[in-house]
């Protein structure tokens, strides 16, 4: 039987394997789909807890969840590309031209 | 449930000003590709009339206060004052940037529209009832000062700072959408009102509404620099352009107070023992790091960054203060600093120069001799943001700390009030710099202030000023307008 534990406990999983990939990866690429996996957990847990309360607001909160995240990505990848048309890199300790 | 789902002409017009906005951002943008090579600033006036319809739109929505939208967006004077503060804020930043964009060889449509979608999520987070809008309205805001942020696509200081702010802006949304989905597990409502009924009932477990609201205030915390996730704020407001820096520095900032003192005070009112102290470690951090940072500070847009942050840990405190007084400072406070910070900017908008050659604080040397308007209009904005008295920083300081004292958090007023002495070194050395320095190499061939840029200015020393002497013309409305339906 799989109840709602089980999904938080996915959930929580991806959470942790996002936030680890965006704190420790260089290649900016893959801490934008660390960033995308975070939001994934979310909508698990969105689905999993609109189930267990019987309503439909957390499959609706899900949709702009997707939606918001398809913009994000690309308005990210079009800085991403800005980004690399200039300095020809994508990595992220490469991205130094402004510090203290 | 109701089976008519069609929404009253009421509840449209409560959501006026955001219907304006997107329209007029639509035709701005609509109009860029029609007007071809000609000249854009036009479209700068056609977004300036748009915002200030919204705004009257705004102002006239308040006179029939209340819910619309299946309670998803609330008209009150607490959302009424915060739609117009930023309304307020997107038409300055058009009048700073117009100039500047010209110059730069990039003035265009897409650069207005996406000041007035900014502004639409701004809107949308002041008057949102609901985490569901509060989400989107962050998630417009942001998406459009991503772009923004690296608007001139040729400069590598705009790329990096674009991409700084896109990767730790989206990092800390997804934290609060994280926190968000556990709320509406908990309680199963994503009603602010409806989650502060569930939560006095004290049957959800504590510790998870807890780390929800931790997880929530993570992402404001991030939008408006509080540390520990103030780091972004100096990156970006450097690299970008500086009309860019004023308007992040202002309108995301204000719209994103808003939001956590109606969350905070509203849905986790009943759990206010967790998040108090919070908030006081998270404003004194914020405060500290702030103005000892800023002190070390050679350009002037990093100062200016850092000074903001410490702003944002004054408006904390008044937030940890959690009273209609605190909150009616929150207003005031947020007031004061659009403006003089939106001033502050436009004079190194206009000391920059094509290219941002000249942002150093040295920069600056002998400016009275060579320009004595903007050094007068500086010289008020600079004493302000130190709380020289008869300016508006002065009042908001001054009802920040008493807001603090009321609540008894001694200790909080008297280390904020110390650090805003350390807050005056650095500001004064401007000052200092500018009127006892020779000019240099940066003051000897000034630009023409060009008309736009000088009503920006007067607009903001003005206003500045008038809070200052008379600071009844707004803290009347905010005190009436700070019990958030209590």
């Amino acid at each position: 039987m799989i109840t709602i534990n089980h999904y938080m406990a996915v959930s929580a999983a991806l959470l942790l394997i996002g936030t680890v990939g965006v704190m420790t990866r260089r290649n900016i690429v893959v801490i934008l789909m660390s960033i995308e996996l975070i939001l994934n957990a979310v909508n698990v847990n969105l689905i999993a807890f609109s189930k267990y309360h019987n309503q439909v607001t957390g499959q609706v909160f899900a949709i702009f969840v997707i939606a918001v995240a398809v913009a994000e990505a690309a308005v990210g990848l079009g800085v991403l590309i800005a980004m690399f048309r200039n300095k020809g890199t994508v990595q992220a300790d490469e991205v130094d031209l402004l510090k203290w | 449930m109701p089976a008519n789902f069609m929404p009253s002409a009421a509840e449209y017009f409560r959501f006026a000003p955001e219907i304006i906005l997107t329209i007029v951002g639509t035709l701005v943008m609509i109009l860029e590709a029609m007007t071809g090579d000609r000249d854009k600033s036009s479209l700068g006036y056609v977004s300036l009339l748009g915002l200030a319809a919204a705004m009257a739109a705004a102002v006239a929505a308040n006179n029939d206060p209340g819910l619309a939208f299946q309670s998803m967006i609330i008209v009150d004077g607490f959302a009424t004052f915060f739609r117009v503060l930023v309304l307020g804020v997107g038409m300055l930043t058009i009048l700073v940037s117009t100039n500047y964009l010209s110059e730069a060889k990039a003035n265009s449509g897409d650069f207005y529209a996406l000041i007035l979608f900014s502004v639409v999520g701004q809107s949308l987070m002041a008057c949102a009832n609901e985490l569901i809008m509060i989400f989107i309205g962050i998630e417009i805001s942001s998406i459009a000062s991503y772009i923004l942020a690296g608007y001139l696509r040729d400069d590598r200081r705009n790329n990096e700072s674009a991409l700084k702010y896109f990767l730790m802006g989206s990092f800390a949304t997804a934290f609060l959408l994280y926190g968000v989905a556990w709320i509406y597990g908990l309680t199963g409502s994503t009603n602010l009102g409806e989650i502060r009924t569930v939560l006095s009932h004290g049957t959800a477990p504590t510790a998870m509404v807890g780390i929800s609201a931790a997880l929530m205030l993570v992402g404001l915390a991030f939008k408006v620099s509080a540390a520990p996730f103030q780091v972004w704020a100096p990156d970006v407001y450097q690299g970008s352009s500086a009309p860019i820096s004023a308007f992040m520095s202002a309108g995301p900032k204000a719209a994103a107070f808003a939001v956590m003192v109606r969350v905070f005070y509203t849905s986790f009112d009943s759990i206010s023992n967790q998040w108090e102290p919070v908030f006081w470690i998270m404003s004194l951090a914020t405060m500290v790091i702030g103005n000892f940072a800023a002190l070390q500070q050679r350009n002037i847009k990093r100062m200016l960054a850092y000074s903001s942050i410490a702003h944002a840990g004054y408006v904390m405190v008044a937030v940890t203060s959690h009273s209609a007084v605190g909150t009616a400072a929150v207003m005031f406070y947020l007031a004061s600093y659009c403006l003089m910070n939106i001033g502050a900017f436009a004079v190194v908008t206009w000391m920059a120069r094509d290219g941002e050659k000249f942002v150093e604080v040295d920069d600056f040397s002998g400016l009275a001799q060579k320009q004595p308007f903007v050094t007068a209009i500086l010289t008020v904005l600079i004493l302000s943001l130190v709380g020289v008295p008869l300016t508006g920083g002065f009042f908001g300081k001054f009802l920040v700390f008493k807001a603090a004292i009321d609540s008894h958090l001694m200790w909080l007023a008297i280390l904020g009030l110390l650090n805003s002495a350390v807050a005056a070194y650095y500001y004064l050395r401007v000052l200092v710099v500018m009127y006892f320095r020779e000019p240099g190499a940066s003051t000897v061939n000034l630009p023409p202030v060009a008309g736009t840029l000088r009503v920006a200015m007067l607009v903001t020393t003005l206003g500045t000023i008038a809070l200052g002497i008379f600071p009844g013309l707004i803290l009347g409305f905010a005190t009436q307008s700070s019990t958030l339906g209590k």
